[in-house]
């Protein structure tokens, strides 16, 4: 009874050890180590918006918490394997799970894990509410027209509005001041399209019949692509675009070299025949 | 033929006749087996296709040719929809289910076995149905699974006239079977224990069939609506979800998610039962926790009605809907976590044998695990942005269904196979073939995470057009990621080979080759139509393990004392 007693306490004493050294190497992991580790995403492609952060730093929360609770389990899982692998003359224990005192072996982690989903909520809905909820003010907007299977865009001309004479339209083609925030304003013209800029982090489908507003603000210069995340049909592979970030007097630039009604009419007969 | 007529053969040799127009469980069982199994074989040769395609875009294919970008969609949706329809659905509830039931609780058959045989047929000719759609004029369907119009309503726009209207008669005809098996395993099990089963004594598999029969039949009522409107678009001209005539497109994803994602559930549940079921034989342990387990599924399956728009975050609803499907979505990792942490706590203070089916059911918390724990990065609504329609969703739900409808199937088949056939798998081609596996099926699935990372997005037949994706190193591990998934399907052969052989060489298996102690063990291996010439009676909960005091290591429920 006595032995019984030591050999339980010796595997909770190696229980609390194995937990404990999870989170702190966990810590070290997901906070210590560089920034650029593998299971960050912009170890895999860059930062180029001024939101693309926020929702980097809740990718990492969320590989705290999971990649914690992931290892506990696994640690235990092949734990519980290795000791408990069958020998010789060794019968199993008998444990129905249905006392008090056994069931806190799953109420503890149960509500740890609600603390955890807590604290998850909490940083969703503030990225969310950024990110896709609230616009922040904007003096510019871009017209994003997605159609089998290109994209249309249409800029604000020098005069920095939308919908007069010197608006420049564009096809599979968008051109961004970087450091300014734009609205933008999504429609298709015939089946389902999303508007992906991977290097934004933004995602938002296109749907036929409805405008739907967003915004981003480009904070690096360079050239991004702009993809179709939206299954759209027999070219949806090929329904990519270029975005072009640069600073603002190389954009200003560009949009004066571009002859404006030219592009257009070139645009209208490219929309139709892209496919091609 | 009248079941009396068929009760005389029993004992005979059986005709082709009588197994093609059983109204035996078992047999009816195999039929969805084997059907689910051999559209297993279709399924993954159409992974193998665009894998292909993807690794060396442009070359012809071996075994197909070459890959245009029309039949990269039709082999992306078809690939889907079968694996998830006519795969995992019938092999896990169909299959499982009509074996198991009537064995595990007692009785000789269904309570409406023609009903039974009728879901079948339903479902083969489902199977060929969708089948037909590769060999008819425009080529199968090519609009993802998921057939959101006004692609999928149109066939200006999916290029697909008859393929896409196929295409949703199967998956309709499908429904109608799963229906009708449904209603027979709710009823059957409500009403057709045996002498003495209370509620608590019914074991977990049987429960976990029950509770994604029921889920399946409350969710699906909405989806055969909303596919009969889709119906009516594409060959009556009406626009239920036409956006220039004042229809909406987005009521068909709340319609298709409405079901879609309990369906998640459907499917997962069986597989969980199969491997609890398995951990407590192998470890000799009571189940711990069997009703916080049940009642664990119960919550998991009431929440998973309220969850389904997060498929829909980015798709264009009202952005304050996000937060309360966010919510309810991070909700249900509490149940899925707890059930989690009771099979491992099950294995505490066990006696663990490492037999195949053992392997396969650790194998399954292991491997779900990841699944899991990546499904919340996209649950998150902040997160779901960047991942939607990614990579990362690619490989997340593969962590999920690859458990449940290959892991734990095979869990299931090598565990009751003595059962079924008589005859005792090997367990060494049951070894080599669970290693191959598993090893090869993480080498293709972590890479498509640092993909989906990447930006990669989905259901494109070539990355070459798009410069950040076609960066050397992501083609590399795209070639990797095929390679793997050509071992896999390798490692299924020791598998076909043991399984088919086993039937004539394997060693003839007892009542009771695993000391369980659920019902179908007291019948005779395999058990004979009516299954047992007397029925058992049931004197206690399904998992007396190790019960101190007692000689033997376990303690059968019809076993008196």
């Amino acid at each position: 009874m006595e032995d019984d007693k030591s050999t339980k306490l010796s595997r909770v004493t190696f229980f609390i050890t194995a937990i404990t050294c999870v989170l702190l190497a966990s810590v070290v992991f997901f906070f210590i180590l560089p920034e650029k580790a593998i299971w960050t995403i912009n170890a895999h492609i860059p930062a180029a918006s001024s939101f693309a952060s926020d929702i980097d730093w809740l990718h990492n929360m969320i590989t705290f918490f999971v990649g914690f609770w992931f290892v506990v389990a696994q640690v235990l899982l092949f734990g519980f394997l290795f000791m408990f692998r069958r020998k010789p003359g060794v019968k199993a224990d008998y444990i129905a799970g249905d006392t008090k005192e056994q069931k806190r072996w799953i109420t503890v982690p149960h509500f740890l894990v609600i603390l955890c989903d807590v604290v998850l909520i909490a940083g969703t809905i503030l990225v969310w509410i950024k990110v896709k909820q609230e616009l922040p003010p904007s003096e510019r907007t871009v017209r994003v027209t997605a159609q089998q299977w290109a994209w249309i865009f249409q800029h604000p001309g020098p005069d920095g509005k939308l919908d007069t004479t010197d608006d420049v339209t564009t096809v599979d083609e968008l051109h961004l001041e970087k450091d300014v925030i734009y609205h933008f304003e999504l429609q298709a013209m015939d089946v389902l399209h999303s508007f992906s800029i991977p290097a934004f982090r933004l995602k938002q489908d296109a749907v036929p019949g409805r405008v739907i507003k967003g915004w981003f603000e480009p904070t690096m210069a360079g050239e991004f692509d702009i993809q179709c995340a939206e299954m759209c049909g027999i070219g949806h592979g090929l329904m990519v675009a270029k975005l072009t970030v640069a600073e603002g007097e190389e954009h200003r630039q560009w949009l004066a070299s571009v002859n404006a009604p030219v592009t257009t009419a070139a645009a209208n007969a490219a929309g139709t025949a892209d496919f091609e | 033929m009248s079941d009396s007529e068929q009760e005389n053969h029993g004992h005979h040799r059986r005709s082709l006749k009588d197994i093609l127009f059983s109204t035996d469980h078992k047999i009816i069982g195999f039929q969805y087996t084997i059907t689910g199994m051999l559209m297993a074989l279709i399924g993954g040769y159409m992974a193998y296709v665009f894998r292909m395609q993807l690794a060396h875009p442009g070359e012809a294919v071996p075994g197909f040719g070459l890959v245009t970008p029309m039949d990269y969609n039709a082999l992306v949706t078809n690939h889907g929809t079968i694996m998830i329809f006519w795969v995992a659905m019938p092999v896990l509830i169909a299959g499982f289910g009509n074996f198991l039931i009537p064995l595990m609780i007692g009785c000789d058959d269904m309570v409406f076995p023609r009903v039974n045989r009728l879901s079948f047929q339903i479902f083969f000719l489902s199977s060929l149905v969708l089948l037909a759609s590769f060999f008819v004029e425009g080529g199968g369907f090519g609009g993802a699974w998921t057939s959101y119009p006004p692609l999928s309503a149109k066939s200006e726009y999916n290029l697909t006239p008859a393929g896409d209207t196929i295409w949703l008669v199967a998956v309709a005809l499908e429904f109608v079977a799963f229906l009708l098996g449904g209603i027979n395993f709710v009823t059957t099990v409500m009403n057709s224990r045996a002498k003495g089963m209370k509620m608590h004594d019914i074991p977990m598999v049987v429960w976990m069939i029950v509770i994604a029969s029921i889920l399946f039949m409350v969710s699906v009522g909405p989806l055969v609506a909303g596919a009969v409107m889709l119906g009516f678009d594409q060959v009556a001209g009406t626009h239920f979800y036409d956006p220039f005539s004042e229809g909406d497109p987005l009521l068909w994803q709340h319609l298709f998610w409405f079901f879609g994602h309990p369906e998640v559930y459907v499917v997962l549940l069986p597989a969980m039962g199969v491997v609890a079921e398995i951990l407590c034989v192998f470890s000799r342990k009571k189940l711990f926790g069997y009703k916080t387990l049940l009642y664990s599924t119960f919550a998991t399956g009431i929440l998973s009605f309220v969850v389904w728009a997060h498929h829909q975050f980015v798709a264009g609803i009202d952005p304050r809907m996000a937060h309360l499907f966010t919510v309810t979505t991070l909700l249900i990792s509490i149940p899925i976590a707890e059930m989690v942490f009771l099979y491992i706590a099950t294995l505490y203070g066990g006696s663990i044998e490492f037999k195949t089916p053992m392997l396969w059911a650790i194998a399954f918390v292991a491997e779900f695990l990841i699944g899991g724990v990546t499904g919340i990065y996209l649950g998150s609504s902040g997160t779901d942005i960047y991942y939607h329609d990614s990579y990362f969703v690619v490989a997340h739900f593969h962590y999920t269904f690859v458990p449940i409808a290959i892991i734990a199937v095979f869990a299931g088949i090598t565990y009751w196979y003595p059962k079924a056939i008589g005859r005792m798998m090997s367990d060494f081609w049951g070894k080599v073939h669970f290693w191959g596996t598993i090893i090869s099926f993480n080498c293709i699935f972590i890479p498509l995470f640092l993909l989906g990372m990447a930006g990669q997005h989905r259901r494109i037949y070539s990355y070459e057009h798009f410069p950040e994706l076609a960066r050397p190193e992501l083609q590399e591990m795209r070639g990797f990621v095929t390679a793997s998934l050509i071992v896999m399907i390798i490692f299924q052969i020791p598998f076909l080979w043991n399984f088919i052989a086993s039937m004539f060489t394997g060693e003839k298996a007892e009542k009771n080759p695993w000391r369980s102690n659920t019902l179908e063990w007291s019948a005779d291996s395999p058990p004979p139509h009516g299954n047992w010439s007397e029925l058992p009676e049931c004197h206690r909960p399904p998992y007396e393990y190790s019960v101190p005091d007692r000689k033997e290591d376990f303690w059968p429920q019809h076993q008196p004392n």
